[in-house]
């Protein structure tokens, strides 16, 4: 019913198969807009976050697609900037995470604010000195970009780029796409940097606050560094899992085996950049405010040494070692291990950034908070999830998401007596015609 | 934000609380809550969702019979300067919606431009500041005795301890239509200062040579709490007792004893 609207030369499930999976994760979705609208009807009181607790998991979970989402900026800035042509296989794909990301993250802050309808505020009355404003403001701008880089790929959709207007309105917005790549890339560099910041330069909670270059904390640039190490991994990963689900290969191994080498080699020196600040943290600046590294990580049940071992060494030398060796990324099990370690990792660190710091007393006589979402913040954040999976399932059906699919899945010719009357028909009086798929 | 304090004629509004006079009663807490209308719900057992602008909290020495020993501290906001006035909370607000005044070294908090981030919430180490998360409900009838030099703060935003800034207002205005320039001592006192029967809390000017406060800050027995974070806040303790003292800030095993025997009651 609906293959005048799928691309040419590639085959889909049928409608009612597609229309089964939307409408069971639109269930998913159902449920966390109805949690979306309790909280915003009946206030955050409808969240387990308290007073010790006011950034709890939908910051967590903010910060965490944006960094994932960050294989956008840097898969673009390889692409048109860096001249990394083989790229071009994954970049649309690379961009629709990304906007699912930053979508997903600008509705989470819209749930997350205690008066929502003044979210305008940080735009009108905006404190320069605040790295939220920093972020508000590039996030906002980027998010806009992003929106420019993924308008082509839907004017490409077989029905549309019938249209002449939108024919050469897709055609001259990828000409200059590398303007917007690089723009993008500008916008990331200081978004990402500034959600770091956020936490860095809170110097009254010992366990965060960085010292830095001039008005960044040194958090600011780890936090770039690692978006631009792990967000191209949770692209592979995303790839990986579309590849799995729709039982095709999509992108050809060159263009994951140099996303994935160029991620090794930035998720190496991005570690020993952590680890370097940790080890001047642990030894020099938490010391000179009389607390020792091992007064973050005890008295408690949850947060012990695990948690950095697990993200410096697990989720972030491992990954980097199978990524920067030919061998490990040749090898299906290994990347899938490597990308997926690399993604936990970037999300542990970030959960640490912002739940860890909360939750350690820093008044000798305080206590440590712990805390646990109710199910109206867990349903809001798997809103953004079940959204993206629709989002893909539909850009996938209907869009030339992956510019290879057709070459590295041919179709197999029918017999010329079982052919539509269309596929007999030359290239010219086809185009009149809705294809079968 | 401004420039760091330093000038006569430059008020640093703070407090003085002799913590070996405070017997915990909790008769600030009371005063200022009512003073403030500050909300309270039924069922107010979980405490990290109470407001309580000034909060007692009971220490102890941890040592067992007969060399237990216990002290109450209370916190209202520490009025932090930091540096040049970049307090930790307001240097953070995306909306302006907390600042810090030249004129007087109070952290306002300006409730209708508040839009409830709580950024600034996450940057106090002292706990000081309280999200709204349900709105104000008060007793049948309890309406009518609301101050009405304070407005009430709605769902979803942040509030905190003013110092009862609109006693200042008053007392400004007071002395506008008397025709004189300055506020003293007494024409501007915070409702806990006033309700404490121990007069554990003194408060005033801090620049102000006139006032109680600037000699009782000198005290050698003085300190304030994490002072070595750089908050630079407003509100100095006293006690005679070292352990108390070393309960104020962190400190290394080779810097302070009695650090780990402190507890939180």
């Amino acid at each position: 019913m609906d293959s005048a609207l799928i691309p040419k030369g590639v085959k889909r499930c049928p409608l009612w198969q597609f229309a089964l999976f939307i409408g069971a994760v639109s269930a998913v979705l159902g449920w966390g807009v109805y949690a979306m609208l309790l909280c915003w009807f009946k206030g955050l009181n409808q969240t387990n976050m308290n007073d010790y607790y006011g950034f709890a998991l939908w910051i967590w979970a903010d910060l965490a697609v944006i960094a994932i989402g960050g294989g956008a900026f840097f898969t673009g800035l390889l692409k048109y900037i860096f001249g990394k042509d083989d790229l071009k296989n994954i970049i649309n794909y690379a961009v629709l995470i990304g906007f699912i990301c930053y979508s997903s993250a600008l509705l989470i802050l819209a749930i997350d604010i205690g008066q929502p309808l003044r979210g305008w505020f940080i735009f009108w009355h905006a404190n320069v000195h605040s790295m939220l404003t920093e972020v508000a403001f590039c996030l906002t701008c980027y998010f806009g970009v992003l929106t420019i880089e993924y308008i082509p790929l839907i004017l490409e959709n077989r029905q549309i780029d019938r249209v002449p207007f939108f024919h050469h309105l897709s055609h001259n917005m990828h000409e200059i796409m590398a303007v917007f790549a690089a723009t993008g890339a500008f916008l990331s560099f200081f978004h990402q940097g500034s959600l770091g910041g956020v936490a860095g330069v809170l110097f009254g909670r010992p366990f965060a606050f960085r010292e830095g270059l001039l008005v960044w904390p040194w958090t600011f640039f780890l936090f770039t560094w690692s978006a631009a190490a792990c967000g191209p991994c949770f692209t592979i990963l995303v790839t990986k899992i579309t590849e799995a689900v729709t039982r095709k290969k999509l992108v050809k191994d060159n263009a994951i085996e140099l996303l994935a080498k160029i991620s090794g080699w930035m998720i190496l020196t991005y570690i020993i950049a952590k680890t370097i600040d940790t080890w001047y943290w642990a030894k020099v600046l938490a010391p000179s405010k009389g607390l020792t590294m091992m007064d973050f990580y005890s008295n408690n049940p949850l947060y012990g040494i695990w948690i950095l071992i697990t993200e410096i060494v697990i989720c972030g030398f491992v990954p980097a070692f199978i990524l920067i060796t030919k061998k490990g990324r040749k090898n299906s099990l290994a990347l899938w291990i490597a990308v997926t370690l690399a993604v936990v990792g970037v999300c542990l660190n970030r959960w640490v950034m912002v739940l860890q710091v909360l939750a350690i007393p820093v008044m000798t006589f305080d206590i440590w908070a712990m805390y646990f979402p109710s199910w109206q913040e867990i349903a809001t954040t798997i809103l953004p999830v079940a959204y993206g999976i629709i989002l893909i399932a539909l850009s996938y059906r209907y869009l030339p998401v992956f510019p290879n699919e057709a070459e590295l899945n041919p179709l197999e010719p029918l017999p010329v007596e079982d052919q539509e009357p269309s596929e007999l028909l030359g290239d010219q009086e086809r185009e009149l015609i809705p294809a079968e798929a | 934000m401004g420039k760091e304090q330093k000038g006569p004629k430059t008020k640093r509004f703070g407090m003085v609380i002799d913590l070996d006079k405070c017997t915990g009663c909790g008769s600030c807490m009371v005063a200022c809550m009512a003073e403030n209308n500050v909300p309270f719900r039924k069922d107010e057992s979980n405490k990290f969702l109470s407001l309580t602008w000034l909060r007692i909290y009971k220490l102890t020495n941890g040592k067992p019979f007969p060399d237990t020993d216990i002290c109450y501290l209370p916190r209202p906001c520490m009025h932090c300067e930091g540096h040049g006035g970049h307090s930790p909370c307001v240097s953070v607000c995306p909306a302006v919606a907390t600042d810090y005044s030249d004129e007087t070294g109070i952290v306002s908090q300006i409730y209708t431009r508040c839009f409830g981030c709580r950024y600034c919430m996450a940057s106090c180490p002292y706990h000081a500041r309280y999200f709204n998360w349900w709105d104000p409900v008060w007793p049948d009838g309890m309406e009518k005795y609301l101050s009405p030099n304070v407005s009430p703060r709605m769902r979803g935003v942040v509030e905190k301890c003013s110092f009862c800034y609109h006693r200042y207002q008053l007392a400004k205005e007071r002395i506008f239509i008397e025709g004189r320039s300055e506020v003293e001592e007494d024409e501007y006192q915070t409702s806990c200062a006033q309700a404490c029967p121990a007069r554990a809390i003194t408060f005033g000017d801090l620049n102000n040579p006139k006032h109680a406060v600037y000699k009782k800050k000198k005290s050698p027995n003085g300190f304030r709490l994490l002072e070595r974070l750089g908050t630079n806040p407003k509100i100095y303790y006293v006690s005679s007792r070292e352990w108390v003292r070393r309960a104020g800030d962190n400190y290394l095993k080779g810097e302070g004893k009695l650090k780990e025997s402190v507890q939180h009651g």
